[in-house]
């Protein structure tokens, strides 16, 4: 093991230990337990920085472990991997705060607390592997991690809805499995390259591989929420908000999309997936999932859930750009993984806030929310314009490069799905922002906070929306700046496609 | 000296049986830690010479087979002596703690001879090098499980032991037999030996299928499982944990071993995916039984008839390009599960011994109190799902590999669906335990019983986290 082997490893190590740390710490050691993940947190976003500067400069990082013969546990921080690490440990590091606040003086923040810096480690575990077996390990640690935290509250609602989730998302892994050992039955140990193609398809191998193809694709489809697999991911709202902020808007959705931009982009490599017909499959089955989900975002009265069918749409652009042959098509893609995760979280954090301190949870309970919570409901107004797609913030700079991608692709109907679902989310989105802001509000609050402090929440609930709804506007004013997320996702792209 | 001369250090649990006896708790709790360290010892000094040679023998009283006994020492041996030595040694620590019903201590202290005899047994077994030797050897082993699931004196205990008493008779009888058409057919009993000699036929057939139901019964595989789960739920927890995951670990080692070391040119292509169709059946219908039940002892012990399935998927795969990978898969699994499956086994006891019952809906709150236990319980129960990182994992995966390499890809669906069911009954049991308590007074539980569920379930992780050179060993063993 060289030097460069201890990047991978620091990074897993510092959500790992914490998590072990915090599962035999007492329940009452409230600030060694906030400072271990605090500090885990730090650690890893300071980490993750040198490692976008080292990569950027061509250099890789690896660490590998011979698990059986021939099969390798292999951890690898290249280009791909840094896109979806960078997002997880910010976004990880501003949940961390939230979840301090948001779970401060409740019962069974050990538990809460140990899981979830196991699902970071689990998300940048995804990030890492270097192989699909690696992969499927941090795929599988990622379920198993996350179903403690759906059923965080025990009540009868969370617990049907665990029940659901570990159904779909088990036999999903089910799929991604078979898929595995089969291709490496089939071709032995291959490792994820940068450029892709790195299977090669004789004649007498084209079905299998298409198989293969289909039941990984299908298989990661499920965390990722594409219709008709996406039924866990509203249910799985009964989770506390930090929950869904981070792990159903950005880590649990996005380990299934990133799971597929791996098999397409550095397995199978782009022209050898388009060619097997697959991704023609998962284009139709990705914009029916951009329409539907928007759809039935529409008639959702509860918040949360609202926002979940938004999840279950938005995080389709990121499947439709993978499906779409082309560099531009796959800038879109890789962009909108981070667009969208800076995007919702803010959503799901404001959501969460304005529940916990004024007991609003339904859409109809907005009313006057602006004027109350002003900073809350600002971060959520740049949130939802950035969703809906208006310049110039981030999600207007995702589906510019994905309808370019789609006109380049000959996919030309794309563009008009793009723009459906555009008005969809601001059918959606508006009047929120609507009852927010124009409407007077009502005489007392569902279930006001009994301890109002200085501010319009605790600080810990309002800072981390605000840098993220930052974040989403200035993703879209800097996109052409070389610290942007677009850039990156070119430097990936034009690797993706070097001749 | 000849390390070959370490192997009798292995059977040392024989000698310490009547010594716990006449000392009775005095000999606790130093006894069970000295002869596990003693047979560590041997089992690490067998190590080297055994990567070199790949197998030892011992002739017993210098005496060469066909006249004299030999004992045959290789990787799956040493592996299945050294699960063997971890579990009996976690047990004994648990046992100590551990109070059976309605506190008849007196009566409990029957249980340390028990256990030695049963590790001691255990060890000759899998050394075993002939037909003749093994049946002994079973008859031991069986006799000191009768003796287990009795130990409590409970009219139901009773009755189960009582019904296992006859069931293995039947089985011992059956094996019996098929040795005896052997012995008069080809004259001897050495297992190296008999495989050279034996001509597919008659009454090779016959002894084949012989041998096949006294161990099916043995073995509690499918159809013949019914005994199993009244046997292992109503025996003490420390027993239930080593018959679950020991007893019928030897006797499925035993039918593997010799059917297909002696047999393998009987076992025709068909044969093998019957004897692969009953595994699945195993798999299929333990799970789903296991799913049904509402004592967690009970779903723990429908898991073994589940999961003792699997290896017998192995049988149709060695005949095709992933046979090593199938082999080692198999016994992979079978390693891994007799850890995970005794850890489960003794969490169950830390309930019973917690709330009195081990009604499954009636547990809320447990992994608030006990932590430890339920995290073992979730670490053991990796290697009943198949999840990573876990032995289990290993070991299906080899065999995933094996079955698409092969062709035979149903039998992969039968693994994936397997580990499917397996979340299943796992959660079930999960859920309930995770819920709110209230106001629910919980017994306390002494320490050493927590940790020594957890050491196990750890035990069965770690196999998982360095497979590399388990598995290399076990494929090194001549694949028959």
């Amino acid at each position: 093991m060289s030097w460069g082997g201890l990047a991978p490893l620091v990074i897993l190590l510092s959500s790992l230990v914490p998590a072990l740390l915090i599962f035999f710490l007492d329940e009452s050691r409230v600030r060694l337990r906030n400072g271990l993940n605090l500090g885990g947190a730090v650690l890893k976003v300071s980490v993750v920085g040198v490692m976008l500067w080292g990569v950027y400069r061509g250099w890789r990082f690896q660490l590998s472990w011979e698990l059986l013969p021939g099969v390798s546990f292999l951890l690898r921080i290249d280009s791909l991997s840094l896109l979806f690490m960078t997002l997880s440990a910010v976004l990880w590091l501003l949940t961390t705060i939230y979840a301090i606040g948001y779970l401060a003086d409740r019962p069974h923040n050990r538990r809460f607390f140990g899981f979830f810096c196991l699902c970071v480690a689990a998300t940048v575990g995804i990030s890492m592997a270097g192989n699909l077996f690696t992969l499927f390990i941090f795929y599988e640690l990622l379920t198993l991690s996350t179903y403690p935290m759906v059923v965080h509250r025990g009540d009868n609602a969370s617990l049907r809805a665990g029940a659901v989730y570990l159904a779909y998302t088990l036999t999903g892994s089910m799929a991604v499995l078979a898929g595995t050992v089969w291709l490496y039955a089939l071709v032995g140990p291959v490792d994820f390259v940068e450029q892709g193609g790195i299977l090669v398809a004789a004649p007498e191998q084209r079905a299998s591989l298409t198989l293969i193809l289909a039941l990984l694709i299908g298989g990661f489809s499920v965390k990722a929420a594409l219709v008709p697999l996406h039924g866990w991911l509203p249910r799985a709202m009964a989770a506390p908000a930090p929950v869904s902020a981070l792990l159903h808007a950005v880590a649990v959705v996005k380990a299934g999309a990133f799971g597929i931009l791996r098999v397409v982009y550095d397995l199978y490599g782009a022209e050898l997936a388009h060619q097997l017909g697959v991704l023609a499959v998962l284009l139709a089955f990705a914009a029916a999932t951009i329409v539907y989900g928007s759809v039935r975002a529409l008639f959702q009265t509860d918040i949360k859930r609202r926002l979940a069918y938004s999840t279950v749409s938005q995080v389709s652009y990121i499947l439709l750009g993978t499906a779409l042959f082309g560099s531009v098509a796959t800038v879109g893609a890789l962009v909108h993984l981070v667009h969208q995760g800076v995007m919702k979280i803010t959503m799901f954090f404001c959501a969460g806030a304005v529940a916990e301190t004024l007991g609003v949870h339904r859409v109809d309970e907005l009313d006057g929310t602006g004027p109350r919570m002003p900073w809350t409901m600002t971060a959520f107004t740049i949130a939802a314009l950035a969703m809906i797609g208006l310049p110039p913030f981030a999600g207007f700079i995702s589906k510019w490069y994905l309808g370019v991608g789609a006109l380049e692709a000959g996919a030309a109907w794309v563009v008009g799905v793009l723009l459906l679902s555009s008005l969809l989310n601001a059918a959606y989105f508006l009047p929120m922002l609507y009852r927010a802001w124009f409407k007077a509000p009502p005489a007392a609050w569902p279930q006001e906070a009994t301890t109002p402090g200085s501010w319009e929440a605790p600080p810990s609930l309002v800072l981390p929306p605000a840098l993220t709804a930052f974040f989403s506007l200035a993703f879209g004013v800097l996109a052409g700046t070389a610290i942007s997320p677009l850039q990156w996702a070119q430097f990936i792209a034009a690797l993706e496609y070097a001749p | 000296m000849s390390p070959a001369l370490l192997l009798p250090g292995l059977i040392l649990p024989l000698v310490a049986a009547p010594v716990s006896f006449l000392l009775g708790r005095r000999a606790l709790p130093w006894l069970p830690w000295l002869v596990a360290l003693m047979v560590a010892g041997c089992l690490c000094g067998l190590a080297a010479p055994l990567l070199s040679e790949g197998e030892l023998f011992l002739h017993l009283g210098n005496w060469e087979p066909p006249l004299g006994l030999r004992w045959r020492f290789d990787g799956l041996v040493w592996g299945m002596i050294a699960a063997t030595t971890l579990v009996c040694l976690a047990v004994a620590v648990y046992a100590d703690g551990y109070v059976p019903n309605r506190g008849r201590r007196g009566r409990w202290l029957g249980f340390w001879p028990v256990l030695f005899f049963l590790w001691g047994a255990l060890n000759s077994l899998f050394l075993a090098g002939d037909i003749f030797n093994i049946y002994v050897t079973l008859e031991l082993v069986s006799l000191a499980a009768v003796a287990l699931v009795t130990l409590d004196g409970r009219p139901q205990a009773l009755a189960a032991g009582m019904r296992y008493l006859l069931l293995a008779l039947v089985g011992s009888l059956c094996y019996l037999l098929g040795i005896a058409l052997l012995y008069a057919s080809f004259g001897v009993l050495d297992a190296a030996l008999l495989a050279e000699r034996l001509q597919p036929g008659m009454t090779a057939s016959l002894a084949m299928a012989l041998l096949g139901v006294g161990l099916f019964l043995k073995t509690a595989l499918f159809p013949v499982h019914g005994w199993l789960p009244a046997a292992h739920g109503e025996a003490p927890a420390p027993a239930s944990a080593l018959l679950s995951s020991l007893v019928v670990m030897g006797s499925l080692y035993v039918l593997l071993r010799l059917w297909l070391e002696l047999f393998g040119a009987v076992l025709t292509p068909g044969l093998r995916q019957f004897v692969a169709v009953l595994g699945a059946a195993a798999v299929l219908w333990g799970s789903w039984l296991a799913m049904c039940q509402r004592r967690l002892k009970l779903v723990v012990a429908y898991s073994t008839v589940a999961q003792l399935g699997y290896p017998l998927l192995m049988v149709p795969l060695l005949e095709t390009s992933g046979a090593a990978a199938a082999w080692s898969g198999g016994f992979y699994l079978l390693l891994s599960h007799a850890l995970a499956k005794a850890s489960m086994f003794l969490v169950a006891g830390v309930l019973l011994h917690a709330q009195g019952h081990d009604r499954i809906f009636q547990s809320r709150g447990f992994a608030g109190r006990y932590p430890m236990s339920v995290f073992a319980f979730g670490l053991a129960a990796l290697t009943l799902l198949a999840l990573p990182p876990s032995g289990g994992f290993i070991g299906k995966w080899l065999l995933l590999e094996a079955s698409f390499g092969s062709g035979q890809w149903w039998w992969g669906l039968v693994l994936l669906l397997g580990g499917l069911l397996a979340a299943g009954y796992v959660f079930r049991v999960l859920v309930p335990i995770f819920g709110d308590a209230g106001h629910r007074h919980l017994e306390a539980v002494p320490l050493r019983m927590e940790l020594a569920a957890l050491s196990l379930a750890v035990g069965s992780v770690v196999l998982g986290l360095v497979a590399g050179a388990p598995v290399r060993a076990l494929q090194a063993v001549v694949l028959p």
